[in-house]
């Protein structure tokens, strides 16, 4: 049964990732594991996260010892049955060719990076990855990231929603390779920019995911255009209470040097040493761009004016005939985890434990879960 | 994110301020490249290539040829600085400053002072710096250390593209003399670079690698060097951090002094020879700041103190290279009291 061999390779998180290393197998050689279970912990450049089992299945050769660093696609371990003889293993490793980004082909490297689209007259980067396959309905998903954010946050999302489905990062206007003219920057504003987008890529109808602001903007385009949205997942979403942490919002909008930025930056998670210095330097490269503050500006100020927020979605969310979860971390401290309990009788929350407000990067494995099952079923 | 060298880095962050504000000038020998020549005006795009293109777009009374008068050159633009312009001057090799020195010295970077704050200087003075093209010792020199003991002047000595391009245009913004100080060897280092305006803010320090072991502060050039000696050492299970200030004045003092706090151990290399060097401010820094946090004494890799040579061999050995910066590494990291 060779087939039943599989192998787990070095996962490519994000647009400019090339390598990761190794820094902990948290299974042994030799273990069974269901799917879900945490294998083994990589490190990249910009972040570490842990590496889940797609399926049940037995670890039984580990190839990438502990503290290696390699390139993405290649082997880390094999899965097959346990009565899978030594020499098949050995076979097995042995003719297993790790892809050379070089060798790619132009149209490969083409197809994985961000393009630009016009829409409204806006010009706005996106990226698209999967496309229809067996296991999808024929509808895109749509990842719609929060403020001051950008594609690059569903790099632990993306890749796994776009397994059999075509998926679409957008960046919202005045953030990341968007232009940075955010008009009145209100919900209106970024939810007509985001209906326009669709237009132009010929989506009709999508499954939208948005985080924070972006999960405020999915919900007032489903509230808007009902029929274009297939399901609403809306991880720590604003609008739906008037709290916000403003002082991060003030901290986001004012940090021009390293220190700033990391202080404000911890608050978005539980664990402050998933800020690393790469993520840091991202942000501030996007911050020192001509016309990204007065854009962020803009925005706080219209959609957080005196440190609350104004836009109130909940009738709009609640009266929704579209399928609605919600997703928060249990330690978010920008956006209460009280706003998703004061809705957990009327719509399904999930609530993840050692999770700050971005769940879907300090608890992906089960942000991915929850959102393929939510909009497979 | 595209490619882009140092030299398409500056072109653009040049090309950027000219059309953003009209009181932006260039100024000096050769900058619309090629007058007198066969070809004509453009024909060379300047004697470094940055300013190719800007007379076309811009005409002669923005992109301004002067004869080879350095003092001329510094004398004019710092005039017109104070009479609101913008200009951005050349100083083609930086071992010329000798010859426009008052205009620099004595005049761009005291009028702010000497006239109580109710004048601005707002310019910027590109130049090249550094040895390793055999050039001789009067066209080879990195003296970014001379222009950073005068208060009133703000020095910026990048190591890449990205902040050559964001530094470039803080530098035209700055209402203060800024000298800018291009390393004659990096102008066609590649590294991604935004197609939008950005600006780096001065004093803010790179981490250019995270390590606890020892802290390497590497200026220009030499960041490069300093960075190929930590991959190697990293190979040896030492890790290295490595800080490039960006800007020598005004200068992050913090980044050093935290790092530092936490390794205990620091190398400073510098291109510049030794006596009164960044090499020696920075060791005078940590020695005066972070005394109690040191497990090793400070190491300098520098350029011996001598003329730059001309011969090939002999201007290999002057330069500091990833070995002797690997060796000190390997000496602080190895020291016991």
């Amino acid at each position: 049964m060779t087939a039943a061999i599989t192998a787990i390779t070095m996962p490519k998180w994000g647009l400019t990732m090339t390598e990761g290393k190794v820094v902990q197998w948290l299974k042994p050689p030799g273990a069974a594991f269901a799917a879900g279970e945490e294998l083994l912990e990589i490190e990249t450049s910009k972040i570490t996260n842990v590496v889940e089992a797609e399926a049940d299945g037995t670890l039984l050769r580990i190839v990438a010892p502990e503290g290696s660093t390699l390139p993405i696609g290649a082997l880390l371990a094999v899965v097959a049955p346990a009565d899978t003889p030594a020499e098949q293993i050995d076979a097995f490793v042995a003719g297993f060719v790790v892809p050379e980004p070089s060798e790619e082909s132009p149209a490969a490297a083409e197809a994985a990076a961000p393009r630009e689209l016009e829409a409204a007259g806006q010009r706005l980067r996106y990226l698209e990855l999967g496309s229809d396959g067996l296991a999808g309905d024929g509808v895109p998903v749509l990842l719609l990231h929060g403020f001051g954010a950008d594609l690059n946050g569903w790099m632990f999302t993306q890749p796994v929603l776009a397994e059999g489905r075509r998926t679409i990062a957008l960046d919202l206007p005045g953030h990341g390779g968007s232009s940075k003219d955010v008009g009145a920057g209100d919900v209106a504003a970024l939810t007509g920019a985001v209906a326009a987008a669709l237009t132009a890529l010929g989506i009709e109808r999508a499954h939208l995911v948005g985080h924070s602001m972006g999960g405020a903007v999915a919900a007032s385009l489903a509230a808007r255009q009902p029929a274009r949205v297939a399901t609403l997942t809306l991880i720590a979403a604003a609008g739906l209470g008037p709290e916000i942490n403003a002082a991060f919002i003030d901290g986001f909008v004012r940090a021009t040097r390293r220190k700033d930025a990391v202080e404000v930056l911890q608050l978005l998670v539980h664990d402050p040493a998933l800020v690393s210095r790469t993520m840091v330097e991202d942000v501030l490269r996007y911050k020192r761009i001509d016309g990204v503050s007065a854009a962020l500006e803009t925005i706080a100020h219209a959609w957080f004016p005196a440190g609350r927020q104004t836009l109130d979605l909940v009738a709009a969310v609640t009266g929704l005939a579209t399928p609605v979860q919600l997703i928060w971390g249990r330690d978010d401290r920008i956006v209460p985890v009280a706003h998703a309990e004061a809705l957990a009788a009327r719509l399904p929350v999930h609530i993840l434990e050692q999770a700050g407000h971005l769940p879907h990067m300090e608890k992906s494995g089960a942000v991915n879960r929850l959102i393929r099952q939510f909009i497979e079923a | 994110m595209a490619q882009k060298t140092i030299r398409q880095a500056l072109h653009e962050a040049l090309v950027h301020e000219m059309r953003r504000d009209p009181r932006v000038v260039v100024i000096g020998e050769d900058v619309s490249g090629g007058a007198g020549t066969a070809g004509g005006r453009d024909a060379a795009g300047g004697v470094l290539g940055v300013t190719k293109g800007l007379i076309g777009e811009f005409g002669e009374a923005r992109v301004i040829d002067t004869p080879i008068t350095e003092s001329a050159i510094m004398g004019a633009a710092a005039g017109a600085a104070l009479t609101g312009l913008r200009p951005v001057a050349e100083l083609m090799f930086s071992d010329f400053l000798g010859v426009c020195f008052d205009q620099i010295f004595n005049q761009a970077a005291k009028f702010r002072y000497m006239f109580g704050g109710k004048a601005r200087t707002p310019l910027v003075i590109r130049t090249m710096i550094g040895a390793g093209r055999s050039a001789a010792a009067q066209h080879s020199q990195s003296p970014y250390h001379i222009f950073t003991s005068v208060p009133g002047l703000k020095v910026v000595v990048p190591s890449n593209a990205y902040d050559a391009k964001g530094l470039l245009i803080q530098a035209i913004r700055d209402d203060d003399p800024v000298v800018f100080c291009e390393h004659k060897l990096m102008y066609d280092l590649k590294t991604e670079v935004p197609d939008e305006a950005y600006t780096i803010p001065f004093g803010e320090a790179n981490v250019v690698r995270d390590g606890d072991d020892v802290t390497i502060v590497a200026l220009s050039r030499m960041v490069h060097y300093a960075n190929e000696a930590a991959e190697t050492l990293a190979a040896e299970g030492i890790e290295c951090e490595l800080i490039d200030p960006r800007t020598t004045s005004p200068f992050d003092e913090d980044s050093i002094l935290d790092s530092v706090a936490r390794t205990g151990r620091l190398v400073i290399v510098d291109e510049a020879t030794p006596r009164c060097s960044m090499a020696t401010d920075i060791a005078a820094l940590v020695a005066d700041k972070a005394f109690s946090a040191l497990k090793a004494p400070i190491r300098r890799v520098t350029a011996p103190h001598t003329p730059v040579p001309f011969a090939p061999g002999l201007e290999k050995l002057y330069i500091p290279d990833p070995q002797r910066i690997a060796a000190a590494v390997r000496e602080v990291h190895g020291y016991a009291r």
